[in-house]
């Protein structure tokens, strides 16, 4: 019970002060979700990251749902998904209902502006982080170059990305372990 | 009862087919306005410009909005329980299947390929807002002045923030977006 009520206050706290997509929510998750409750390795939000790419939905929900189960099973994922989304409920519905030019307040765009670079920083840092760890060798710092031009530059689809990205993968552990085979 | 119903439905397909980020929702919602004309275009652009001036995901927010305007809190819950609810079912029945094949030497082997290429997607996302919120890249464009480029106001917060960032290193996330949003206000950003 205590687990349910920590995932969902967890999750609720990564809503609330997310701004845009799943990928600004990761300086939270590493935070919450890694540091805070060890509830995930940072290897593994990449692994669920990767799988949000590709099935449906919208990521942050996913990467929710993923360690809701990993946590407390299905109750879990549900509880965590709760949590994600019952910031945005509220704050739309207070904002639908009351203010009809809410984007257009000149207080809320400059604080808008003011978060974007926070934004920045939380993710400039948070990348570092991620490339330390998760680029090791030439293979990978490939993998991690060819995907940042093809998603940046050539506006190639995600999904296909990610399909190159665990072949190669695949291929790349085969090789290894022949190589390791033949030394044996 | 019906409409609700429909809407629910609509939703529903929504999460289920919408690949990707809460952007990916947009076209369907088009097309949904499209068919019912159960709100205008116009409304679906107010809707947009509200889902990205307030916390949350994107996606989360829209169906909000929508369902809000539809059906009052009931409609703004049901909408969003729907656009969620293939997530959830998709998500666990995966989560159940990596758990089971975690150590397996192929889906390792796939991973190792994923967990890089993630880290370029993600400097990908990384360099774009750092595009849109520390230079005036149109203004460069225009002008042709390099001087116009920077948006010095907003450079100068980074710099401060990312200094401050590293010196208490165990801060929360949140305590940065509220100081930069406080700093934004204040300063007029």
């Amino acid at each position: 019970m205590k687990t349910l009520w920590e995932l969902y206050s967890a999750w609720f706290r990564m809503g609330m002060f997310t701004f845009g997509g799943g990928y600004a929510m990761l300086p939270m998750i590493q935070k919450e979700v890694i540091e805070k409750h060890h509830w995930a390795t940072e290897d593994e939000i990449m692994d669920y990251y990767a799988i949000g790419q590709v099935t449906p939905g919208i990521i942050a929900v996913n990467t929710a749902t993923f360690v809701g189960y990993d946590v407390a099973g299905i109750p879990g994922g549900i509880i965590a998904t709760l949590g994600v989304i019952s910031p945005s409920l509220v704050i739309i519905m207070i904002i639908a209902g009351l203010i009809s030019n809410f984007s257009e307040l000149a207080a809320v765009q400059h604080a808008l502006k003011g978060i974007q670079v926070a934004v920045c920083v939380l993710m400039f840092t948070a990348v570092i982080g991620l490339y330390r760890k998760g680029v090791k060798n030439v293979p990978s710092f490939i993998i991690f170059a060819v995907a940042f031009v093809c998603s940046y530059f050539l506006n190639i689809s995600t999904v296909l990305l990610v399909i190159i990205a665990g072949a190669a993968g695949y291929a790349l552990s085969v090789m290894k372990q022949k190589k390791g085979g033949n030394n044996a | 009862m019906k409409t609700f119903l429909l809407m629910c439905l609509e939703f529903f397909k929504t999460g289920l087919f919408a690949v990707g980020g809460g952007l990916a929702t947009i076209p369907f919602l088009k097309e949904i306005s499209a068919k019912y004309g159960w709100y205008s275009l116009d409304m679906l652009t107010t809707m947009i410009a509200v889902s990205e001036s307030t916390p949350g995901p994107i996606g989360v927010n829209m169906s909000t909005y929508v369902g809000f305007e539809m059906f009052g809190i009931p409609g703004g819950i049901l909408a969003t329980l729907s656009l969620v609810a293939p997530s959830v079912i998709i998500i666990c029945a995966v989560a159940k299947a990596l758990k089971q094949f975690k150590d397996n030497p192929i889906v390792q082997g796939v991973f190792s390929g994923l967990r890089p290429a993630v880290c370029g997607f993600i400097l990908s996302a990384v360099v774009s807002i750092f595009l849109m919120a520390l230079f005036h890249v149109d203004a460069f464009k225009a002008s042709g002045a390099i001087t116009d480029l920077f948006n010095w106001k907003a450079i100068i917060l980074f710099a401060a923030l990312y200094a401050f960032s590293q010196w208490q290193k165990k801060l929360h996330p949140i305590v940065i977006i509220i100081i930069a949003a406080a700093a934004g206000v204040v300063f007029g950003f």
